[in-house]
């Protein structure tokens, strides 16, 4: 049935008019990625519509993949693809080299005074040539969580400082509580074949004086004596005082041991201090977290591998001005705050954590403080794009000394040719 | 007297090798639904417990709460339903032409078919990304449904030929000297005949859609078009790190029980009615 | 005066016709990306970079490839997953088929349930498995240490020489149900008038099975194999969820998304998607000349 003549202009008529008619100034729609659904994406959508209604601009918040790794692989394609889609992506701490070339250099956007507020090392995490690429967020960094009960029960007063007094510590508990409970372990962490397993091997090797695989300048330093010592330690734990399973554990599975309450000892994130309190938790109550231990010799040092998340603005984002409004707003003190005390997000600037608020509801981001300003970055920043690929070749030659497949001298030997060759003329 | 002992232990060994193999079909999914009415904590319980202690059902409500789950699940339908139907009703008609004529370059175009189904899906991704979004289809069903021909064509056009093969000439050329055209032929002769095949090749077409990933992932940016298995991959705790295990099960419940059901229906009914038909006719 | 075809001319432009929206299709789908992938591995490119800046190369990505011992690795490790998990497979995709064609009350049942497997999104049953594999609280060491054919608890996925044939079980679990599904359509195939005429002339049920049954298989059998064994070959997900990117279990798909995801090198990358492609293509070789199968 066609439609009579006189309808058809009269639409026309409405859809010019429509056209015509100024929408009431509504501003612009910035598009922020961050977080996958639950917690993180209503936190962000909360921070985000507050930033719209404050500036008169409409945001729209999408969800991204819960795995880092596909999160990484999604916007790479976006972005190597050009897409104007998204103008402001969330970016973990390792990935300002990898992506920065698709990134707005925020140093032209910003106040320079603003960069000061924020901890030193992530903004140094964040530069890449030169270039600001994000704005640190929420950070993060590896600790010790340790059981007060148990301490108590086998004569502790203290947490362990240096590995040897953990290994000590976790042996007794476990040879103790394994006469009731055979699925006793002493020590869990993260040791499968992941982006995981350097963060906590890169502990150990920063805590015996081993360096930081590349260091600031771009030298591959991964190959000393310290570093062999470090990773034999570690070797050492495999089904003694950690379950033979733990080469295939990541921070779920290591947190699943550890709030069942099979375990001492536990190196994760900050994330399961919250979770390990939770109503039905077995060691509600009976837990504690503290910094990594470092080596007994002399340059032993305490070390927490760097976390976090960033805020950086697309190149190609049709909004750029809006978009890097949006980021400061988020990253901004009063935003940092909400999330703090609401979400438990560690903040990225140092005055949050002499704010009495902040402090009393989060008592143990005080108590930590030292761990986060201190906190080892991987060496993202200076090997760039190429840091996967110095990832994946690290944590392959530790897993394969962890196995026993591999003596450490040749795990470390080889290691090195190989990140040469990656490096090639230049990072 | 003696054929009766050797006959009811043959039916015994029959039975327990049923329960065997049902029991290792099942079991994994018997124990995704226990996982899914367990509270977070008991999950990592020791020792393991086979029954939830205090069955939460609110698992099931935070999969729909969390996100538009409902709406996933509509796209995940209509994706794999299309897909199906296109792949079922294309396959056909090329199955038909591979399975009874004769032509000049059928061997090659037979094989180029099958080689399309031996590219690994993440070397092709980068290429059709750039494809869906050069065509404008980024975001919507089509999106999915154009790049999921790429899987399911070669194989129902493989499938559906073996059987237009297998069915006698006669009953063909019979239709022939009652001067059908060859698509009469088709839909009336050899569609009802090939039957199993449809079904099977329908079923393992739509399941196969309904369960990608890497393509639903890249592909799709928000609910608009997101299919279910994306959406359960988006699922995330408190953290970055933490994994709502129950929800994540509680969401492969639904998602799986409604497959079941439409295959229990559809199976039977179909393979019974038909075959009894087309086998006397 | 209309010129009139041949018959076969006739009848090739028929078939044509019907071929056209298949051919027509996938042209439009996978020409580009499969152009773009071979185009790719010709030149040396970094998906990092912005722009894109490729640089001829030649064959020096296949050069690398072939001399590139992580990628032999996982040749050699896809090659045993292949064999072990299509061999087991079809065995008991046929003994499943066949439990389930046969008249049996509840057989209704049976048949749904044999779907499951192949129901679940492999993203939910391989994090599940992978679970049900743990040492600490994973339910697999909790039953077998119950009915003691265990004395301590397994690390599945952690011992290098239990991954994989941990991983095949999986996947063995998972696929069964495809295979056992395009049999048993085979099976049904199989008009009763010729079991019937078997009775009558005495044979016994293995006879039937060898004579009968198994020939009158082959054609879904071959179908069946040749997907399950491209499928197997390309596996990606279970291998990548279960154990990551290890070189003790890495499959050719999860070495190549290494390359071309994680590392940006588009390349080799596609250089090593091509070699994939090479010998998924002698493995269908083999299957057709050995099964000699009739295209005409």
């Amino acid at each position: 049935m066609k439609r009579p003549g006189w309808l058809k202009v009269a639409l026309a008529a409405v859809g010019l008019l429509a056209m015509g008619v100024p929408a009431a100034a509504k501003g612009v729609t910035v598009t922020i990625s961050c977080g996958s659904v639950g917690k993180g994406y209503n936190f962000c959508k909360e921070g985000a519509e507050a930033w719209a209604k404050q500036t008169g601009n409409q945001v729209r918040v999408l969800a991204s993949p819960k795995s880092t790794t596909d999160r990484l692989a999604l916007y790479q394609q976006q972005l190597a693809a050009g897409s104007s889609e998204v103008d402001v992506y969330m970016i973990d701490v390792i990935w300002p080299g990898i992506l920065g070339e698709f990134f707005v250099d925020l140093n032209q956007y910003i106040d320079p005074k603003v960069k000061s507020e924020f901890f030193p090392a992530l903004i140094k995490a964040n530069t890449v040539d030169g270039r600001l690429v994000g704005l640190p967020w929420f950070t993060d960094a590896g600790i010790l969580y340790y059981r007060t009960d148990l301490l108590k029960k086998y004569g502790y007063t203290a947490p362990p400082k240096t590995w040897d007094e953990l290994k000590a510590m976790a042996a007794k508990i476990q040879a103790g509580e394994r006469k009731e409970n055979p699925k006793f372990w002493g020590f869990v962490w993260q040791g499968a074949p992941y982006e995981g397993l350097t963060c906590d091997a890169l502990e150990w090797i920063y805590s015996y004086g081993g360096g930081t695989i590349v260091d600031a300048q771009g030298n591959i330093t991964v190959n000393n004596p310290k570093a062999a010592a470090a990773l034999k330690m570690a070797k050492s734990w495999v089904n003694t005082i950690s379950p033979p399973g733990v080469l295939a554990y990541m921070e779920e599975d290591a947190r699943g041991v550890w709030q069942a309450g099979n375990a001492a000892f536990m190196r994760n994130w900050p994330y399961a201090y919250a979770l390990g309190n939770s109503a039905d938790s077995p060691i509600k109550g009976k837990f504690d977290v503290t910094v990594l231990p470092k080596a007994s010799t002399p340059d032993g040092r305490h070390a927490a591998t760097l976390g976090g998340w960033q805020l950086a603005v697309s190149r190609f984002s049709k909004h750029k001005k809006e978009a890097v409004s949006l980021v400061l707003y988020l990253t901004g003190f009063n935003e940092q705050k909400r999330r703090a005390i609401y979400g438990t997000y560690l903040p990225t600037r140092p005055a949050l954590y002499q704010d009495p608020d902040v402090l009393s509801a989060a008592p143990f981001m005080g108590r930590l403080y030292d761990v986060f300003v201190n906190a080892v970055p991987r060496p993202s920043a200076q090997t760039k794009k190429k840091y996967n690929q110095v990832s994946s070749a690290f944590w392959t030659a530790v897993h394969s000394v962890l196995e026993g497949k591999a003596s450490t001298e040749m795990a470390l030997s080889q290691l090195e040719r190989q990140l040469k060759r990656i490096k090639g003329s230049g990072w | 007297m003696r054929t009766r002992l050797p006959r009811a232990l043959g039916a015994l060994a029959f039975y327990l090798l049923i329960l065997v193999v049902f029991v290792y079909l099942v079991f994994p999914f018997y124990w995704a639904i226990v996982s899914s009415l367990k509270s977070p904590q008991e999950l990592f319980q020791t020792p393991v417990t086979y029954w939830p202690t205090h069955p939460r059902w609110q698992n099931y409500l935070d999969v729909f709460t969390m996100q538009p789950f409902g709406r996933n699940l509509l796209n995940s339908a209509i994706v794999a339903g299309t897909t199906t139907l296109i792949s079922l009703l294309v396959g056909s008609f090329a199955a038909y032409a591979l399975g009874r004529f004769r032509f000049f370059g059928k061997r090659p175009v037979y094989y180029a078919i099958l080689s399309v189904s031996m590219f690994p899906q993440i070397s092709v991704l980068g290429g059709m990304y750039v494809l869906i979004k050069t065509l404008g289809l980024y975001n919507t069903w089509w999106a999915l449904i154009f790049s999921y021909m790429i899987f399911t064509l070669p194989f129902t056009v493989w499938v559906l030929t073996s059987f237009v093969r297998e069915i006698p000439l006669e009953l063909e050329e019979a239709a022939y000297v009652d001067g059908a055209t060859p698509l009469q032929t088709l839909f009336k002769v050899l569609l009802p005949l090939m039957a199993p095949g449809l079904v099977t090749s329908g079923l393992l077409a739509f399941i196969g859609a309904w369960n990608e990933f890497l393509f639903a992932l890249t592909f799709t940016v928000d609910d608009r078009a997101r299919t279910v298995p994306v959406a359960i991959a988006f699922f995330s705790g408190a953290s970055q790190y933490e994994l709502p295990w129950a929800q994540i099960m509680a969401a492969s419940v639904i998602v799986t029980v409604p497959l079941i059901v439409l295959v229990l229906v559809f199976q039977q009914r179909i393979i019974a009615g038909l075959t009894a038909g087309a086998v006397k006719g | 005066m209309a010129r009139r075809l041949s018959l076969s001319a006739r009848r090739a432009r028929i078939a044509w016709a019907f071929m056209a929206p298949s051919v027509l299709i996938l042209l439009a789908v996978a020409a580009y990306p499969l152009f773009r992938t071979f185009q790719l591995s010709l030149f040396r490119a970094n998906l990092l970079d912005y722009p894109l800046r490729p640089e001829w190369v030649g064959l020096a990505n296949y050069a690398y490839m072939v001399q590139d011992l992580y990628w032999w690795t996982s040749v050699k490790n896809t090659v045993i997953f292949t064999v072990a998990s299509v061999s087991l497979e079809t065995v008991l995709g046929l003994g499943v088929a066949l439990l389930v064609n046969a008249k049996f009350p509840l057989r209704g049942m049976m048949r749904t349930a044999m779907l499951i497997p192949w129901a679940i999104p492999t993203v939910v049953s391989a994090q599940m498995w992978r679970w049900m594999y743990n040492d600490v609280y994973g339910v697999i060491n909790d039953l077998l240490l119950r009915v003691h054919l265990i004395a301590k608890p397994v690390a599945w996925l952690a011992d290098p020489h239990l991954v994989l044939p941990a991983i095949i079980a999986v996947d063995v679990w998972k696929t069964t149900p495809f295979m056992a599904l395009l049999l048993l359509a085979g099976l049904q195939s199989i008009p009763e008038e010729l079991y019937e005429a078997a009775r009558v002339d005495g044979a016994s049920g293995v006879q039937q099975f060898w004579f009968i049954t198994l020939p009158l298989l082959v054609p879904a059998l071959l179908v069946a194999l040749i997907f399950r064994t491209l499928d197997a070959l390309r596996v990606f997900d279970v291998i990548y969820v279960m154990s990551g990117v290890n070189p003790s279990t890495m499959s050719m798909s999860v070495y190549a998304r290494q390359q071309l995801v994680d590392f940006g090198d588009l390349g080799y990358g596609s250089a090593l998607s091509t070699g994939i492609f090479f010998i998924i293509a002698l493995f269908v070789a083999l299957y057709l000349s050995v099964l000699r199968v009739e295209v005409d």
